[in-house]
């Protein structure tokens, strides 16, 4: 049993939007980097190994390929019938091409990510324009994802897997960059999402209160919308400070046709020191209202026409804390290296859920079901990468 | 939806009108572009580890979308 | 109302066709060359008067620019070749201090004079209006050709440039 199916949706979109990262003049230099990554918290310990290589086949064009496996363990929160652990792996893959002409820069990948219960492909587009003597960049982008939804009903060790629904998502993004001074940038993103099909994560259920069972509740199959749509803008701004460092600040805004509003605020503060070193300290602040067919405990059975109890539909709230330090280990290059750097990212972040309660309690005796306590924890994020530039 | 729409309609008439001779000239010159060239201005220095921590946050979140940056950097041709 | 993809189908189309001005790499230009005077890494004065009589191509570099690094082994290659014929190539780095530009050059030295305009006060005088920009001027001291950004391959039209305005 695995939460993996959100993750592939979610490292899908995210892979998209790599491309957002080019300014279109010349082409970003040739680069590989080696990636572990490690997420603990909630019960689940999630290993991530990954690598990734560019380079320019001419001055216009690019390609770059990315491969990256996620290993999750653990017993989720949510796993609620037997406290039986979750195993399981998710490889994605991807490959990108670019072309720069003049001063529009066009980009097309393909991203597929498997595992055993879970299938989802993406395929993207996206062109970037520099205008206004280079101060301006337009992006927009158009992304396609197919998932094929199944669910495992045997085992971690002992697997039997049905396919049961399949989802199409099509996600539309514009963009502007705008430099507004010598030492300040400035940009906003809009990003509309929609999705069709079978939207809901299997291995969660909802709950209602049933007098008739011992433990005052009973579960039952989360029910979905087969259609969602999602608008996000996001605005950020980088300044630079003149004894060298750059403090960015972003906020971003979501809403949905599911009822969620979403507002996400982040501080950045980067300093560097000479040719060697780099230190980066974030805090991020993220706030959400929970999806209207969501409870943590429904009065009775079938009470709505939608029910749904999974976690990140609820009404939460979290606070992110992180540092990262790079340190070139080739400040100057060698030999056919411009550049060698290593990095690494520690991120804490503490969960706070305002409407969902802590499996943990369900059951005992002095909590009478939906006054149990509010669920929270903390999750360690921890990233280590290597970079050479060529 | 519309809203979108208007918003997307907005982005694109306004740089359609900066690109299309207004008298308005750049006010930042190429050869003043050292700071905004500087690494450290970048969005995302590191597109791997920014795609990472945005894949986290999706899978334990309500929230998608609109993350990353475009444009600064040495404007150089 | 339009379905969102047609609707972002057309605006890509429309940001495309009206921005997407086709960009001249060169230009023929026309002009007396503003005349300068700047110092050197070593402190010393110089300017393009130093250089009259000459076929002249005033390169604007930064150590901060890519395309910059990437043509400069090759302008000092045309400059060896081309000197002889009366050709001088004169490197205005826009860099606001020096030590980056000191270090560059002691790692990747180059031949031809550099100058340091840190002011940008010739960088001005000259519309820099792209980087890195070369400006050819003729013997008489007349700016004839702009070129704009640089590109593998663009050596080849400054060295058709500089033949056509040694022959004059």
């Amino acid at each position: 049993m695995t939460q993996n199916h959100i993750f592939a949706r979610a490292a899908v979109i995210a892979a998209l939007l790599l491309v957002r990262s080019t300014s279109a003049d010349v082409l970003p230099d040739d680069r590989a980097d080696v990636f572990y990554s490690k997420y603990s918290g909630g019960g689940m310990d999630i290993t991530g190994y990954s690598a990734t290589a560019r380079a320019k086949i001419t001055e216009n064009f690019a390609v770059e390929a990315n491969y990256f496996i996620d290993k999750v363990s653990g017993a989720s929160i949510d796993v609620l019938s037997q406290a039986s652990q979750i195993k399981d792996e998710r490889k994605q893959k991807s490959g990108t091409i670019e072309y720069l002409r003049d001063k529009t820069t066009y980009t097309a990948s393909y991203t597929s990510s498997v595992e055993r219960d879970y299938i989802s492909d993406t395929a993207s587009f996206s062109l970037s324009q520099d205008m206004f003597g280079d101060l301006t960049t337009v992006t927009l982008g158009f992304a396609d994802t197919h998932n094929t939804v199944g669910e495992n009903n045997g085992t971690a060790n002992d697997p039997n897997v049905a396919w049961i629904g399949h989802a199409l998502t099509r996600a539309y993004s514009g963009g502007v960059s705008q430099i507004l001074t010598k030492n300040f940038i400035a940009g906003v993103n809009l990003q509309v999402i929609t999705d069709a099909g079978y939207l809901a994560n299997p291995y969660r259920s909802i709950r209602y209160l049933d007098p008739t069972n011992p433990k005052g509740y009973s579960l039952g199959n989360q029910v979905y919308p087969d259609t969602h749509t999602s608008t996000a803008v996001q605005v950020q701004g980088k300044y630079y400070l003149p004894y060298r460092a750059a403090v960015t600040a972003l906020y971003r805004y979501y809403t949905d046709t599911w009822g969620v509003v979403g507002n996400t605020y982040e501080l950045d503060y980067t300093h560097p020191i000479r040719n060697r070193w780099i230190f980066e300290g974030r805090v991020r602040y993220y706030k959400q209202s929970a999806a209207s067919f969501y409870s943590d405990l429904f009065p009775y059975a079938d009470s709505q026409n939608f029910v749904a109890r999974d976690q990140n539909l609820a009404a939460l709230d979290n606070t992110t804390v992180g540092a990262k330090v790079t340190y070139a280990f080739l400040p100057d290059g060698w030999k056919m290296f411009k550049r060698g750097t290593v990095t690494v990212d520690v991120s804490r972040i503490r969960f706070n859920y305002l409407d969902f309660r802590n499996i943990k309690y369900y059951g005992v005796p002095q909590y009478a079901p939906g006054t149990e306590p509010l669920y929270n924890f903390n999750a360690n994020v921890f990233q280590v990468f290597v970079s050479v530039y060529f | 939806m519309g809203r979108a729409q208007i918003l997307l309609s907005g982005m694109v008439l306004g740089t359609v009108l900066l690109s299309s001779g207004c008298s308005i000239q750049p006010w930042v010159k190429p050869y003043e572009r050292d700071r905004l060239a500087d690494p450290i201005m970048a969005w995302d220095r590191d597109a791997i580890s920014a795609a990472y921590l945005d894949h986290i946050r999706e899978s334990r979140e309500g929230s998608r979308g609109a993350t990353g940056g475009a444009g600064g950097g040495c404007g150089c041709n | 109302m339009l379905s969102t993809k047609v609707f972002l189908k057309r605006c890509a189309m429309a940001a495309i066709v009206v921005a997407s001005t086709a960009f001249a790499a060169g230009g023929d230009a026309s002009g007396p060359a503003p005349s300068f005077t700047l110092t050197t890494l070593a402190g010393q004065p110089s300017g393009l008067s130093a250089y009259k009589g000459q076929v002249v191509m005033v390169n604007f570099w930064a150590t901060w620019c890519g395309p910059c690094q990437q043509e400069m082994p090759l302008l000092d290659q045309m400059y060896k070749k081309y000197k002889p014929a009366g050709f001088t190539l004169i490197g205005v780095n826009v860099d606001k201090e020096a030590p980056p530009v000191k270090q560059l050059l002691e790692r990747k030295p180059v031949s031809f004079p550099v100058l340091l305009d840190p002011a940008n006060q010739v960088s001005k005088a000259y519309h820099v209006d792209e980087m890195p920009s070369s400006v050819i001027i003729d013997r008489k001291g007349q700016i004839r050709y702009i070129h704009r950004g640089y590109k593998p391959g663009d050596e080849n039209d400054y060295q058709d440039r500089i033949r056509q305005l040694i022959r004059e």
